[in-house]
């Protein structure tokens, strides 16, 4: 039985608590494509780290943007280089970093999934209310259930149930996930991150799987309602729509991205800002994270994996954040670590 | 008065010495330093440790400390971790151009009562200043000598399967205080940075069990690292168990917000001791009863599986990996 968990901060969790080791061999737990640094492109990196060297400009980020590769450098590159990149813990340290810097434009990298996009909307409309005129974002958030979807296209995807993100529960609801029983008669449960959360959620997934049903559970009750939180969503649609989007890895998923609408078109920078970046070469590494985002194959099945391809080194996105895929695996051992 | 750093502080000239004179002697001064010839000449007998360590921690103030406290705190534990007693530091500031000359003085009293407490003199030093922006207000290097404690043989090679492993204390308070002022959180005034010299506790666990088989400090990198090299250059392996780590609530707290785990914060006043587990109890009695020591435990124990490897067992009952930390900790996205 294959269950897949879609959220890299529950892979993280996994590995942690040691819970690949205790499961009985019949289940085997597969990593998914929701870390959202791992799937930002490679185009995005470079228009990003362009922006970092104008002279006008802080890029503000979430830190582990730093070290993911564009197509001929990094973020954490271009700042050795000079580049202004500052990290931030919020798009409103961000916001914060505009109001004391009037002379500079400041560009949010806004990345990520459900989780973060309504406080970046927030931050925006904070923007608009107080006429702070040199805050921007770089948009590129996704959503978690077109991704899903478009792993399930795939024939071989192989997939008897999926442990759904909490974090991104809480704002989307758990309603959100009904597809998948409805459609690809899987089961699913939203789970917290605790390992007797996890344990809990793979129970309840297993019990389903044996019995052949097909529902979404939510085993992630104290901050997880059906419905959502709906302010977080309205500020959302208040502000982006959704588009096609560009996953590092999965390539271009319909509907599967935010844009900003017309009224806030403004605050993107790279509308406020044009640039002229040459298509981005496809790489040649032989780098696998594609598959592996995927589950279709583990990390130790690609060929760099912990050879030419380690944190310190990264040739994927994968082992780029501490949330990747691979960067867990490496970190844990490996994959199921046997002390002996 | 709002003086500051000038360039020609440093110039070896009249402000040099009105820096040494005014400034520097009257807060660290002692019959050694005073002599104020070139080097300090120092009596010591029989085998000596020597170390040094360069000191840049942002902010320079936090609760708990500061970079004049570290300075003196870091130098004595590693000389400890030796087996040896701290007996004379050196002290060599680096200052930035514009530097208030109040902050300077915090610092040196700060550094001034870690000395006193570690029962440390400052017996030279140096001043230099650079330039506006060449540095970050103030940089401290120090290094110290101390004599080799009677009977010590403590080293990562005497490490063998079976013995225990001892923390003296809740992991991550330095790392998880600095890291909460970075950022602006607001932690209980219970938390904050444990910077102490090890060096009295040291003596007490080498008279009570002089078999000690090895001991460090955990700072930079945390348990984690200090760990991974122990594991690395004894040969053994290192299981740990999860449920035995004293970490304070509060800490974990920090960690959870900003994605770190307490294994790999730093620690400013804490050590890992390695221990034939028949001694461990004695041990463990002798460290509680000093200030530093009172929330010794043991923590896990050396193997022969997965040699060079530590390990920890989960409170679910998995075993998994420890690893070595890799670049600096930065925030995570979600």
């Amino acid at each position: 039985m294959r269950l897949m968990e879609v959220c890299g901060t529950h892979t993280v969790s996994i590995f942690r608590a040691g819970l690949r080791q205790l499961l009985p061999a019949e289940v085997e737990l597969v990593s998914g494509p929701g870390c959202p640094v791992c799937v930002t492109p490679d185009g995005y990196m470079d228009a990003a780290i362009v922006y970092s060297g104008m002279d006008d400009v802080i890029v503000a980020t979430f830190g582990d943007m730093l070290k993911v590769p564009g197509s001929a450098s990094s973020l954490a590159e271009a700042a050795a280089q000079g580049g202004d990149v500052r990290i931030v813990y919020s798009p409103l340290d961000a916001l914060a970093m505009a109001k004391e810097n009037p002379e500079k434009k400041i560009v949010f990298l806004a990345v990520g999934f459900e989780t973060t996009a309504p406080t970046a909307a927030a931050a925006l409309l904070t923007a608009e209310r107080e006429n702070v005129g040199n805050f921007f974002l770089l948009p590129a958030q996704k959503l978690v259930p077109p991704a899903i979807r478009a792993l399930l296209a795939d024939e071989d995807a192989r997939i008897d149930g999926f442990l759904l993100p909490g974090h991104v529960a809480v704002v989307t609801g758990s309603n959100i996930f009904s597809f998948l029983a409805e459609e690809y008669h899987l089961p699913g449960v939203v789970t917290g991150f605790s390992p007797t959360e996890l344990l809990r959620g793979i129970y309840r997934l297993v019990r389903q799987a044996t019995a052949g049903d097909a529902r979404i559970e939510n085993e992630y009750r104290c901050v997880v309602r059906a419905e959502g939180n709906q302010a977080a969503q309205k500020v959302m649609h208040q502000v982006y729509e959704t588009c096609a989007a560009e996953w590092r890895g999965l390539g271009a998923i319909p509907a599967s991205g935010l844009r900003l609408r017309d009224a806030y078109r403004h605050f993107d920078f790279s509308e406020a800002r044009p640039l002229d970046l040459p298509p981005v070469p496809p790489k040649k590494s032989g780098c696998r994270c594609g598959e592996v985002l995927r589950g279709k194959i583990t990390p130790k099945e690609c060929p760099l994996f912990e050879k030419i391809c380690v944190p310190e080194h990264a040739a994927g996105p994968c082992m780029v954040s501490a949330e990747g895929v691979c960067a867990a695996w490496h970190k844990y051992g490996g994959g199921i670590f046997q002390y002996e | 008065m709002n003086e500051t750093i000038q360039l020609a502080h440093g110039a070896g000239g009249r402000m040099s010495a009105m820096l040494t004179e005014e400034i520097l002697r009257p807060i660290l001064g002692n019959p050694i330093l005073d002599r104020m010839h070139d080097g300090a000449v120092l009596d010591i007998g029989g085998k000596i440790a020597f170390t040094t360590d360069s000191y840049v921690v942002a902010p320079r103030f936090f609760p708990g400390g500061s970079i004049g406290r570290i300075a003196v705190c870091g130098t004595v534990n590693d000389l400890a971790m030796t087996g040896a007693e701290a007996k004379y530091l050196s002290l060599s500031l680096i200052l930035e151009e514009g530097f208030a000359v109040e902050e300077l003085k915090r610092v040196l009293q700060d550094v001034r009562e870690a000395a006193d407490e570690a029962g440390v003199s400052i017996v030279t030093g140096d001043t230099k200043v650079v330039g506006h922006g060449a540095c970050d207000g103030i940089y401290i290097n120090t290094a110290g000598v101390g004599a080799l404690i009677e009977g010590a043989d403590v080293a990562p090679q005497n490490i063998r399967p079976g013995m225990d492993v001892v923390v003296s204390g809740f992991l991550g308070d330095h790392a998880a205080t600095i890291t909460a002022s970075r950022h602006g959180l607001k932690l209980p005034e219970a938390i904050k940075s444990d910077a102490a010299p090890l060096n009295g506790l040291v003596k007490e666990m080498l008279r009570a069990v002089p078999e000690i088989a090895c001991m460090r400090d955990p700072t930079r990198g945390g348990a984690a690292a200090t760990l991974n090299e122990l594991a690395a250059q004894s040969g053994t392996g290192i299981l740990l168990e999860e449920e035995l780590l004293p970490v304070r609530p509060e800490v974990e707290g920090v960690c959870e917000l900003l994605g770190f785990e307490p294994l790999y914060l730093a620690n400013e006043g804490k050590m890992i001791v390695f221990v034939s587990s028949e001694k461990t109890e004695t041990l463990l009695t002798v460290m509680r009863a000093h200030p530093c020591g009172k929330e010794a435990r043991r923590i896990g124990a050396v193997t022969d599986k997965a040699p060079g490897q530590v390990a920890m067992k989960t409170a679910l009952g998995g075993i998994r990996i420890v690893d070595m930390p890799t670049g600096s900790l930065v925030p995570r996205i979600c």
